[in-house]
């Protein structure tokens, strides 16, 4: 079995987020980057399936030089090999089109991507790489399991959850759920030496005509101070909550 | 020409969002000098949407859809959008339609901008804001397609009553057997509880309440409010409540009228969760928790005494109120 997962390079999850350049670029000054929180359960599971099935395991990003680290993470990890598309992922759609790209070339049966990533938050990629190939596609997945080439999966529901089987090749929308938080590993240094010698591959991304760009940013307005109210008269609570919030 | 919706159902009744992007795309429509078509799978009656605005909707009924599958529900809304020349299409943020959303802007070649919190900032050239970084800043997005597809983040924009004259005719589009090639096997659903993505007040609960067997505090709270209970990472980490109650970053986001935070010191990651909803409340014995600076009400103490007293106010509030 040939898996690959998707991985974003995003700012972690206590980053400070800032903007330069009149507000239209994303401030990576004193900015930590991590492998996306979703995509980290997808590659573990990943890694799973390689130690009980013998899958082999390819990590791909879209992204510049800058972002090889984290890959080389994934790779000390335990990922096989990484593939970096040497461009700015500029959005959804361009990322998707370089990925199905990757996929086409590279016959996988499986390909993890985490359901959104933290940074632009679009939750649009997992999907787009399925319609792009026509794959099967499970969003919000919480479990997966391959038999040859079927799979059973499950995913998150409002309110519940729902199995389904699907033939590979299959794409998945993964979050927690797929591994839990303390099944997530941290490279070793076995790992980390390893990973210096693995195959990196960085290919050039295709043309992609642009849909849509992100113009400008902004920061929420500064909030008001937050009202307190005495443990010992929680009347007045009730009564904000009534008359000035409106929500009860 | 006009602007499409997906009007999601559940057993044959709109849910709630459904309303709210009819009255979103209402105002988009009228600012374009277009009318408002809804498309809807198997929902019987639909003169509910002549409330919000909708002009027009296409009734999809086939047993082939009465179970969700994203590839075949975003193919009827692609041909829909087709035979109306549908420039705009308004989407939810539910799991439904987050999960279908790709598949109709692959298929119509359209720019995709999810989690859009308002009214267009202007139509030419198209931009709207939207939601990234995880709540923690906005991003003008311009979509430079022909056809554009948006994904309204829930409760950004709200419900608006205007009335239309609605006419409804069925449509027939036609299903592909290659959509269909994932098969549900089993639904599990809880039932009798209301879910944190339907909830109006949700109600969760931090380490700050010790341990699983004082839940009891937040569920009686939440019965009063019909609120949904949840919880913060470190408590579904320890397994004290399932993990499907955790909100945050890489939990569940909420975004609800009323969300009533109980021995939660507020981490980065919660807020970001969380901040999209409209009146935050804390409880916590910790005046410095982080809580408080994001939070529009807060008791500083114990909550084993705040919350029940809490309760027992509500519910003479409600009482007297119904």
């Amino acid at each position: 079995m040939k898996i690959l997962v998707c991985i974003s390079h995003v700012p972690d999850t206590t980053s400070k987020i800032n903007f330069t350049n009149g507000d239209s670029k994303f401030d990576t000054n004193g900015v930590q980057f991590v492998i996306n929180p979703n995509d980290e359960f997808g590659l573990t599971r990943a890694i799973w399936f390689q130690e009980q099935q013998g899958a082999n395991v390819t990590v791909v990003n879209v992204g510049g030089p800058d972002t090889e680290p984290t890959l080389r993470k994934a790779l000390a990890i335990g990922a096989n090999e990484a593939i970096r598309v040497n461009a700015s992922p500029t959005d959804g759609f361009f990322v998707a089109k370089q990925l199905a790209e990757v996929i086409k070339q590279g016959h996988y049966d499986l390909v993890i991507c985490g359901k959104e990533s933290l940074d632009y938050n679009g939750g649009m990629v997992p999907g787009m790489i399925a319609g792009l190939l026509g794959y099967n596609f499970i969003n919000s997945c919480i479990d997966v399991k391959v038999d040859g080439s079927s799979a059973k999966v499950i995913r998150e529901i409002d309110g519940g959850k729902e199995t389904s089987s699907a033939t590979l090749p299959l794409v998945i929308g993964g979050q927690k759920g797929l591994v839990e938080e303390k099944d997530l590993r941290i490279p070793n240094m076995r790992g980390i030496m390893t990973a210096r010698t693995k195959v990196l591959t960085v290919l050039e991304p295709l043309d992609a005509t642009i849909s849509t760009k992100a113009v400008k940013f902004e920061k929420p307005a500064p909030k008001s101070a937050v009202k307190l109210v005495s443990a010992d008269n929680l009347d007045e609570l009730v009564r904000l909550l009534h008359n000035e919030a409106k929500v009860i | 020409m006009s602007l499409l919706i997906y009007a999601e159902s559940a057993d044959g009744k709109f849910k709630k969002v459904a309303f709210e992007i009819a009255s979103y795309a209402k105002k988009v429509a009228e600012s374009i000098g277009t009318t408002v078509t809804a498309v809807t799978v198997n929902t019987a009656d639909v003169s509910e949407l002549s409330k919000y605005g909708v002009d027009k909707v296409l009734k999809v009924s086939n047993d082939k859809l009465s179970t969700f599958n994203a590839k075949a529900y975003a193919d009827v809304i692609k041909q829909a959008a087709q035979k109306e020349g549908a420039k705009v299409i308004v989407l939810s943020s539910t799991t439904d339609s987050i999960y279908l959303a790709p598949f109709v802007a692959v298929g119509l070649e359209a720019g995709f901008a999810s989690n859009v919190v308002g009214l267009p900032l202007s139509t030419s050239p198209f931009q709207v804001k939207r939601n990234a970084f995880s709540n923690k800043a906005f991003n003008i997005t311009e979509i430079s397609t022909d056809v554009k597809v948006l994904g309204l983040a829930k409760n950004s924009y709200g419900i608006v009553e205007s009335n239309s004259s609605l006419s409804s005719e069925d449509f027939l589009p036609s299903l592909n057997d290659a959509d269909f090639t994932i098969k549900v096997e089993n639904v599990e659903k809880i039932t009798g509880q209301v879910t944190i993505a339907d909830a109006e007040v949700v109600i969760s609960g931090g380490r700050g309440l010790k341990g699983p067997e004082n839940w009891g505090l937040v569920e009686d709270l939440a019965a009063v409010l019909g609120a949904a209970t949840a919880c913060s990472k470190p408590v579904s980490d320890l397994g004290w409540r399932p993990h499907s109650e955790h909100v945050g970053q890489t939990g569940k986001p909420v975004a609800t009228n009323l969300y009533i935070a109980i021995g939660i010191s507020g981490a980065i990651q919660h807020i970001a969760g969380i901040n999209s909803s409209k009146v935050k409340v804390v409880i916590n014995s910790d005046p410095e928790a982080p809580f408080f600076k994001v939070a529009d009400y807060g008791v500083v103490g114990d909550a084993f005494e705040i919350v029940p007293k809490l309760t027992q106010k509500l519910k003479e509030f409600k009482a007297q109120n119904s």
